[in-house]
């Protein structure tokens, strides 16, 4: 079994989970990763407030703490928060609880060649990013309940 | 003018390069925040809600609903069950479709004010209209799912759509019809180039929850191309994506 993890090291504010880098700053409509411009995105629903952080020793017992899966609208997100010396230091987004390989019998000699290649980073400016978005409210409730767990 | 606002819990960008009534802006932003209150599976009073709970009749849908529905039906066919709105819990969920339709609908929107050069942006699913604010194609970049601040291709879309289908950051959110216990969990990123945005996001969506085989399924589709990485890394594009690609 894989468990594979996004893990969002943490910076000095809890804003930092909001930030989404496909959004230029107004005025800015090209960009070159990875030095792109940040807007930080505000969530609707539930406050900043909400998440309290410890922003000193001894807050949260330590430990890795998963946080109840939680609607995200096209799907569900779900965290783990982990605490070394009472701090907060990363939150992992579990991707996969499973890993499960189901053969299939689909004719493979019927498909076509299709060209492959190891992905790898590209400098190229671009105006806009296709990719799997933050979706703060979810990401949040699932935070709480994991720092709820690790509450000392 | 360019703005970015979180609606159905995603940032939603637009960006338009002509003239245009500063309010446009607000119509299109008021449309989605629309679109979010009548199919939110949230929000207790959103039509989806009402209707899941058989509160409305089929008869009594909307429009908007209708079309919806619709075309989820349609998407149904064309892929061999494998989109299906219908949850394993027997609700209905449209999220699959409703995010291009939105955007395609916004799109719609700002073209009828005139605009030409425009993109919509909702989560990654993209609809671009003319040329940039330089004069040059729209370059989307699709981003690595396994670092998010890196984007691992350029693909110039004039005058088509793009949607990314995927595991990552928000976790597991399509599940195969057909076997809805397995997780689909051999690729991790499709993103699909179609002649608009809801043709590409219906077909993201379905292709992906056929796992390694949707690229296949895509390549057989007239129109309509993509981009696929599996969990290991390694991507495999369909034979005409390479049309698009810039880098």
């Amino acid at each position: 079994m894989i468990r594979s993890t996004r893990s969002f090291t943490l910076a000095l504010s809890t804003a930092a989970f909001f930030t989404v880098a496909a959004i230029g700053s107004a005025g800015a409509s090209q960009w070159l990763l990875p030095e792109a411009p940040a807007v930080t995105v505000m969530p609707t629903v539930d406050t900043l407030s909400q998440v309290q952080l410890a922003t000193t020793a001894g807050r949260y017992r330590d430990g890795s703490f998963t946080g109840v899966a939680f609607d995200a609208y096209f799907g569900l997100v779900q965290v783990q928060a982990n605490v070394q010396k009472g701090v907060l230091v990363s939150v992992d987004v579990l991707d996969y609880p499973n890993h499960q390989r189901t053969s299939r019998s689909i004719n493979r000699q019927a498909l076509p060649l299709l060209q492959s290649e190891v992905i790898s980073a590209q400098g190229t400016r671009v105006n806009i990013i296709s990719g799997a978005t933050l979706t703060s409210r979810a990401y949040l409730r699932s935070l709480k309940s994991a720092l709820s767990r690790a509450g000392a | 003018m360019r703005d970015t606002r979180l609606i159905m819990g995603m940032p939603i960008a637009v960006e338009i390069i002509d003239d245009a009534p500063f309010r446009l802006m607000d119509d299109v932003y008021d449309f989605f925040a629309n679109i979010d209150n009548r199919f939110s599976p949230y929000k207790p009073a959103s039509e989806l809600s009402e209707y899941n709970r058989g509160n409305i009749a089929t008869s009594g849908l909307s429009p908007e609903m209708r079309e919806v529905l619709a075309l989820a039906d349609r998407t149904k066919v064309e892929t061999n069950g494998y989109f299906d709105l219908k949850r394993p819990d027997g609700l209905l969920d449209p999220s699959g479709i409703v995010k291009g339709w939105a955007v395609r609908k916004a799109a719609r929107i700002i073209q009828a004010f005139g605009v030409q050069n425009f993109y919509v942006d909702a989560g990654g699913d993209i609809q671009t209209g003319g040329k940039n604010r330089n004069g040059e194609d729209w370059i989307v970049g699709i981003r690595n799912p396994f670092s998010e601040h890196e984007i691992i291709k350029a693909v110039k879309v004039t005058e088509c759509g793009i949607a990314t289908s995927g595991t990552y950051v928000r976790g597991l959110h399509i599940y195969n019809p057909h076997f809805p216990k397995k997780q689909i969990d051999d690729i991790v990123s499709l993103t699909v180039i179609g002649p608009d945005v809801l043709e590409a996001d219906r077909f993201a969506t379905a292709a992906f929850a056929m796992g390694d085989q949707g690229i296949y399924f895509i390549e057989e589709l007239p129109g309509i191309e993509g981009y696929i990485i599996n969990s290991s890394g390694v991507a495999t594009q369909t034979s005409g994506f390479g049309e698009f690609v810039v880098s």
